[in-house]
């Protein structure tokens, strides 16, 4: 068995490689329907100032507990919904964010699998039908036979054999394992650079899921797809993505490479997620390990002010609930959203310069 | 088997199986089931979707509606030395026992039934958002319970057991009238843990309860249950498929295979030492936290269909050992050691009449996972 090929150098140290897609001080507030008299109106803030970059041939995870707006990031990403302000580069344009020609040219080069194979395949249509329409929409096939052709290779290429069984099967004929490596085939129908893997694996079985992480590691390597996976169990992050970047609340919390992160964590709210992951080989069998109770993500109404990790951390200072800390670079790539390691700048030891105080 | 009135046994079950009756087939959802369950001890129950684990447990709590029947064996419960509480409920029917004799769950009338759950042994539902009601209080709720199975506690009774209930999941006393939507994820699925305890019951089955739950809230839950069930001694039926919380929280696993439990032992000699190539296969398909990276492998094909279940162990066209015998001859369960006598499998690879190379080591599964990995990507 192969130890994972990975380069552990940070792509941004190595000027040669350009994020194929770069995403820059994202901010989505969801209004809601309710009259006030005074104040602006009230909205759901689900992202705030969220910042990242996918690169060709790798993978980047997006760690966090339902609620902290990793899906509105991919959504934003895939083009579902626009952000409030903060602007997406392609190749280092801009993206139109106007237009239904130019909507259809990003998702040429965008493509999204969705978190439950149940409901993201039309059960009308058969197989057939669902790898059909992005060949047809994006031109990349004139006539059945090349169409034919080409859902079969796709099929072949998310290990979908006898392909030829499965070409006129129906949804609800399909075990889950099975509809989510079709959904993985109408994403690469269009032939994307970058793929967007909304929980691809969590609704799916244990013994399942290994498969379809595999499935997508292959892709990686061999088409070098720029990934982000997105999902709420670090232990897959660490397997499946090079770089992790852990969000609560709408807030980038900590980020830099995978194995840095599961192996050094330095913000309080990834230590937490870290220590309430299952992990058998950490404690001793039969022995629970525990978890302080602090309560669960606040309301994205009126979030907590600065910091919005404050309430539940254990480090809380009288500064986090005035502002949300500047980006600290812990060196290597590593770098946190914590007053405990800094407000800006860099702490390349990643030692704490903030000590508790009440 | 043992007799459980000497012993510290809870539950016995003996050769419980379990047939869904469909128009194109039979499906034998729950095969053949033996297991024993002690007093206190928490027994995890894990295995793939469609392994018939949930079927079993609705079977043992007489759950099951058709088109499910249960086409045979015995659920044999041993009541506790303290017997007041049946005769108190004598309005909603009571148990009729000899003190010491075991009482057979499948053969309860109604009324007995009645009296038996809750009382005895309670359930909680996989998802806590459909298995509390909507329209009514998490209080009312609660103290429905009280009102059938204790109608003597009175009105102020009830409500002062119900806030006690509350508190010790962890639910301020002031959420008594707040409604399921009104409270978040955990700790909906703590006062349906609230509800399940109302009773003092010996037993507790448990489905899947965390597993709509994110990390932190799991991690809580599970913190509360193995509490509770130590301050209580209750024992609890854990299922999930989800074998690395198991390994934390139960005291012993049962790993399920098409309808059968293809293995049980303790979580460390499980965790140790999986013996079954089925529950290596099932430990070893979760990306770990600390150790080397290495590329992983799951197991290959997937489930049997439970109406034509391969013969000979349901598990060998799957498996990466598999020899002849494995195709005609059904595996029993038997210890797979000799010095660890509490770990049983069945399977073919520990009987010395059947395999000829000896028992594997755990290293000689894993090669047989990757050999079978790598031919499959040539």
């Amino acid at each position: 068995m192969d130890v994972l090929n990975r380069s552990e150098t940070p792509p941004h140290s190595d000027r040669a490689v350009q994020p194929v897609l770069e995403a820059e001080h994202l901010r989505k507030d969801f209004p809601l329907r309710q009259f006030r008299l005074a104040g602006p109106p009230p909205a759901v803030h689900a992202v705030d100032d969220t910042s990242l970059a996918l690169y060709p041939g790798r993978a980047l995870a997006l760690v966090g507990e339902s609620g902290s707006g990793k899906t509105t990031v991919a959504r934003i990403l895939a083009r579902l919904y626009d952000p409030t302000s903060g602007t997406l580069r392609f190749r280092g344009n801009p993206v139109k964010l106007a237009g239904g020609a130019a909507l259809r040219e990003y998702r040429r080069h965008v493509q999204l699998v969705f978190q439950d194979p149940f409901s993201s395949l039309n059960p009308v249509h058969n197989v057939r039908y669902h790898l059909s329409r992005p060949l047809r929409i994006y031109n990349h096939v004139r006539n059945t036979a090349t169409e034919t052709e080409q859902i079969l290779s796709l099929l072949n290429r998310v290990s979908l054999t006898p392909a030829e069984q499965f070409i006129q099967k129906y949804p609800h004929q399909l075990s889950g394992g099975q509809r989510q490596r079709i959904a993985i085939a109408r994403a690469l129908a269009v032939q994307p650079e970058i793929l967007l893997a909304d929980e691809p694996v969590s609704m799916l079985d244990v013994s399942i899921r290994l498969d379809i992480l595999n499935l997508l590691l292959k892709l990686k390597d061999e088409e070098q797809l720029a990934v982000l996976f997105i999902t709420h169990d670090i232990a897959s992050a660490r397997y499946f993505a090079e770089d992790t970047v852990v969000m609560y609340a709408g807030q980038m919390v900590e980020g830099g490479s995978s194995e840095e992160i599961t192996q050094r964590p330095k913000h309080p709210y990834t230590q937490l997620l870290l220590s309430a992951a299952p992990d058998p080989d950490r404690v001793k069998v039969g022995q629970l390990a525990t978890v302080p109770e602090r309560g669960e993500i606040p309301s994205l109404i009126n979030p907590p002010t600065g910091c919005r990790f404050h309430p539940r951390c254990p480090h809380v200072m009288p500064v986090c609930r005035e502002r949300f800390p500047k980006k600290t670079d812990l060196g290597g790539g590593h770098w946190t959203n914590c007053f405990l390691y800094g407000d800006g700048g860099e702490n390349k030891t990643g030692d704490k310069v903030a000590e508790k105080s009440s | 088997m043992t007799t459980g009135a000497q012993t510290n046994n809870l539950l016995e079950v003996n050769h419980l199986s379990v047939d869904y009756l469909a128009a194109n087939g039979t499906v034998h959802a729950v095969n053949d089931v033996s297991f024993t369950l002690a007093r206190g001890e928490i027994l995890g129950l894990a295995g793939e979707s469609g392994c018939g684990k949930s079927t079993m447990a609705y079977a043992i709590s007489r759950l099951l509606r058709p088109p499910a029947y249960i086409t045979g064996g015995e659920v044999l419960y041993y009541p506790p030395q303290r017997d007041e509480t049946m005769q108190k409920v004598s309005r909603r029917g009571t148990v009729k026992r000899v003190p010491g004799e075991p009482i057979d769950v499948l053969k309860l009338s109604a009324a007995e039934l009645r009296a038996f759950r809750w009382n005895e042994m309670s359930i909680v539902f996989q998802s806590a958002m459909n298995s509390l009601n909507p329209v009514l209080s998490v209080g009312a709720q609660i103290m429905d319970v009280l009102q059938t199975h204790r109608p003597e506690l009175g009105a102020d009774g009830r409500k002062k057991r119900a806030i006690d209930l509350l508190n010790l999941v962890g639910i301020a006393s002031d959420r008594l009238n707040s409604y399921p939507h009104e409270l978040s994820g955990g700790m909906r699925q703590r006062a349906v843990i609230a509800i399940a305890l109302a009773l003092n019951p010996e037993l507790i089955i448990m489905d899947e309860p965390t597993t709509a739950l994110d990390v932190v809230v799991q991690r809580e839950i599970l913190q509360l249950i193995s509490a509770l069930c130590r301050e209580f001694s209750t024992a609890l039926i854990f299922i999930t498929h989800d074998l690395s919380l198991l390994l934390e929280l139960a005291d012993h696993i049962a790993i399920m295979y098409a309808g059968k439990i293809v293995e049980k032992a303790s979580s460390k000699d499980i965790y140790e030492h999986p013996r079954h190539p089925y529950s290596y296969g099932l430990l070893n398909s979760f990306p770990r936290l600390h150790g080397p990276l290495r590329k992983m492998v799951g197991i290959p094909g997937s489930p049997p269909d439970l109406r034509a279940v391969p013969p000979g162990c349901a598990f060998n066209p799957r498996c990466p050992l598999a020899f002849n015998s494995c195709q005609t001859v059904i595996p029993t369960l038997q210890s797979a050691v000799s010095d660890v006598p509490g770990q049983v499998t069945a399977c073919h690879l520990y009987d010395v009449r059947m395999s000829e190379s000896g028992p594997p080591t755990t290293a000689e599964i894993a090669q047989g996972y990757e050999a079978l990995a790598e031919r499959s990507n040539a």
